[in-house]
């Protein structure tokens, strides 16, 4: 598959402070690429380097082939970016936001007029072209902003958290819309705090303290050897008092690590330890439903693992 | 009643400590006040002034020189016909013009009356009557040195004759710069926060990933606010001709169009200020900074002759100098293009250099 993204040994220092460092991947054709990290890891200063915002340190990064420093205003041409403060207009009407932003990119009447509406069906503006946007809600100003960053067809979109603060129905549909442009050949980079979202990727990198720890396809970083100590198993617990079964399986020398997880526990459990001795342990502590069953780890186990490790 | 004062009080002064602004709260009264200190100290002198010697005998040189010695005139240069003995007044280069005539040192050795002619340019009324007494003065005393003379037959008549507004109405001096000024302070205020706005809301990031260019976005933010600059002027130029009074002696064309050309570096200076400035509160401290310097050195209120030399110097950089110039010429001397090029060519070199500065300044990514 054609390379859209690489970066090569990104780093980016603020005076002393380091914001990241040695960032490396590719992203290919099509694909979602989940970017995940707790707040101030970075990513958004990667995302920053990528479009052409900051000029990197040290390393190199290209887009489409494009060097992002060297050629930028050649790269923003090919590039839509979402940032994570809502950055439109508020005093503009929902229309006049489109047009400016068309016009920009060089959108002549006839085609900025199709663009638009294309863009207003896709982001379900119908019917709020003449809205302020002051009045829309944080659902519709970021529909409104994914409009604007998708006018000029871009083949690569940047999105810093593009679904931060938005209801849970506004989120599935922005989703929706993000695997509908992937499947036509966009290139997505999504940061983001979801973990359902990122299991929705098809790609997930994960930066901790300015450095990519991980990076790859979410079913391969689930079976990284570095994950797994030898021999030791995950395994998923579903019972009627999770926070109590979670407490007890903590003090319990077999098991490594466990983490409430929605409405079940994640357990790395050590070598030779299966279903029967973990149900085996739990039984005494009370009745109730209480089923088991090995699991791979979920992306959270990946990355709440990999923090600790680097940690320790 | 007062709690968290203390706590608010030290977070206060943790900003103020952390604010880089900080670093010129103090300097920026002293230099303020030690720059109009000296320009509000100084008196009317040295006052450009042109001389047309007729008679160019040791007598009429020595005359010259009593003049200077007043301290009043200064001679920039000589001019060797009426009309240009006129028109270095009507452009502003001169405030006043000595003429001396053909026969003035031949009456004075034959001991006969001498006559000298002194233009003055009555526009500023100040000005005009502190150079109005000191030669009447000059001519007094300069009589008393000669026997045979009284005070009613002077061995040398300064006749003296004031050149546009004869009545010395200040208003007709003090409008015209006003409107200078005026408009240089609205218009420096109108695009200061242009740029450090979006910069502030966040809507510059989006801006600065497009494929926009620099010079589209600075040029595309300063000529709306020109448009708007141009109603102002005309608004004010109505009400000076209705209320004030100030009839337009000049061609009001030529003073539109000069006005346009102000507008560029008034406007264009406000960009560069915003460009430079972090955020809004930033771009008006500076803003504000650059507003004294316009009142008090571009000779609105103060001749600029009698500054001493390095403010002077400094009034050469404010566009509003030159706005002053073009206004009180075309509207209270009736100057015409011919006077009044330079001064457009200065603004426009300052508009353009204003426009280049912001654009090599404005940056397309962060940080």
């Amino acid at each position: 598959m054609e390379t859209v993204i690489k970066a090569e040994g990104l780093t980016k220092k603020f005076g002393e402070l380091i914001a990241v460092e040695d960032v490396s991947l590719e992203i290919s054709r099509g694909n979602i690429f989940g970017f995940l990290g707790p707040n101030g890891s970075g990513k958004s200063t990667v995302i920053r380097m990528l479009c052409g915002l900051l000029q990197p340190t040290a390393g190199r990064a290209e887009l489409d082939g494009l060097d992002v420093v060297a050629e930028a205003e050649e790269v923003k041409k090919r590039l839509g970016y979402m940032s994570q403060r809502f950055s439109l207009y508020e005093d503009l009407s929902v229309q006049e936001n489109l047009d400016f932003y068309g016009s920009i990119y060089g959108l002549r009447r006839a085609r900025l007029a199709e663009r638009r509406q294309s863009v207003v069906n896709l982001a379900g503006l119908e019917g709020r072209q003449a809205q302020l946007v002051q009045t829309l809600s944080g659902g519709f100003k970021q529909r409104l902003a994914l409009a604007c960053s998708l006018l000029h067809e871009p083949r690569i979109l940047f999105l810093d958290e593009p679904t931060a603060g938005i209801d849970p129905v506004a989120r599935r549909e922005i989703w929706d819309l993000l695997f509908r442009l992937a499947r036509e050949g966009t290139t997505l980079f999504v940061t983001t705090h979801y973990m359902d979202e990122a299991e929705r990727c098809s790609q997930v990198g994960y930066i901790y303290q300015s450095r990519l720890m991980v990076c790859g396809r979410p079913e391969e970083l689930k079976r990284l050897p570095e994950l797994t100590p030898e021999g030791a198993l995950w395994f998923e617990v579903l019972c009627d008092e999770p926070t109590q079964a979670l407490g007890l399986l903590r003090e319990w020398p077999e098991i490594i690590d466990a983490t409430i997880f929605g409405e079940a526990l994640h357990l790395l459990a050590r070598k030779g330890t299966d279903e029967e001795g973990i149900i085996g342990f739990l039984k005494p502590a009370g009745g109730g439903r209480l089923e088991c069953r090995r699991v791979l780890p979920s992306l959270e186990d990946v990355f709440v693992t990999l923090t600790r490790r680097h940690r320790s | 009643m007062f709690r968290g004062l203390w706590a608010v009080m030290r977070k206060e002064i943790l900003h103020i400590r952390r604010d880089p602004a900080t670093r010129f709260i103090f300097a920026i009264p002293l230099i303020e006040l030690l720059l109009f200190g000296y320009a509000i100290e100084i008196d009317v002198k040295n006052i450009s002034t042109v001389v047309f010697d007729l008679d160019r005998q040791m007598e009429s040189r020595a005359l010259i020189k009593e003049f200077e010695s007043t301290r009043y005139f200064r001679v920039i240069r000589e001019v060797y016909s009426d009309r240009d003995l006129e028109q270095a007044i009507v452009s502003g280069r001169a405030k006043a013009g000595i003429k001396i005539p053909p026969n003035y040192s031949r009456d004075l050795v034959n001991g006969q009356q001498a006559k000298v002619q002194v233009l003055i340019d009555g526009s500023d009324s100040t000005t005009a009557l502190r150079l109005l007494q000191a030669s009447q003065t000059l001519g007094f005393l300069k009589s008393l040195e000669r026997e045979g003379f009284t005070q009613d037959l002077m061995a040398i008549e300064v006749r003296p004759r004031l050149l546009f507004n004869p009545n010395l109405e200040s208003a007709n001096f003090f409008v015209p710069g006003l409107i200078g000024i005026l408009l240089q302070l609205v218009t420096v205020f109108l695009t200061a926060f242009s740029i450090v706005r979006e910069r502030e809301r966040g809507t510059l990031e989006q801006l600065l990933v497009t494929p926009i260019s620099k010079g589209g976005l600075i040029v595309g933010k300063l000529l709306p606010y020109c448009a708007i600059g141009f109603i102002q002027t005309g608004l004010v130029l109505l009400v000076m001709v209705l209320l004030f009074r100030v009839p337009i002696h000049g061609s009001l064309s030529l003073l539109l169009l000069l006005s346009g050309v102000f507008l560029i570096p008034a406007l264009g200076m406000g960009i560069v200020i915003s460009t430079f400035a972090s955020n809004q509160g930033e771009a008006m401290q500076v803003s504000v900074l650059f507003m004294l310097p316009s009142i008090l050195l571009s000779g609105f209120i103060f001749p600029r002759e009698s500054m001493p030399l390095v403010i002077y110097l400094l009034s050469f950089l404010i566009p509003a100098t030159y706005y002053i110039e073009i206004l009180r010429g075309i509207i209270l001397r009736g100057a015409g293009w011919l006077a009044l090029w330079d001064e457009a060519a200065v603004l426009l070199s300052f508009g353009a250099l204003f426009i280049v500065l912001s654009v090599l300044r404005f940056k397309k990514h962060l940080g």
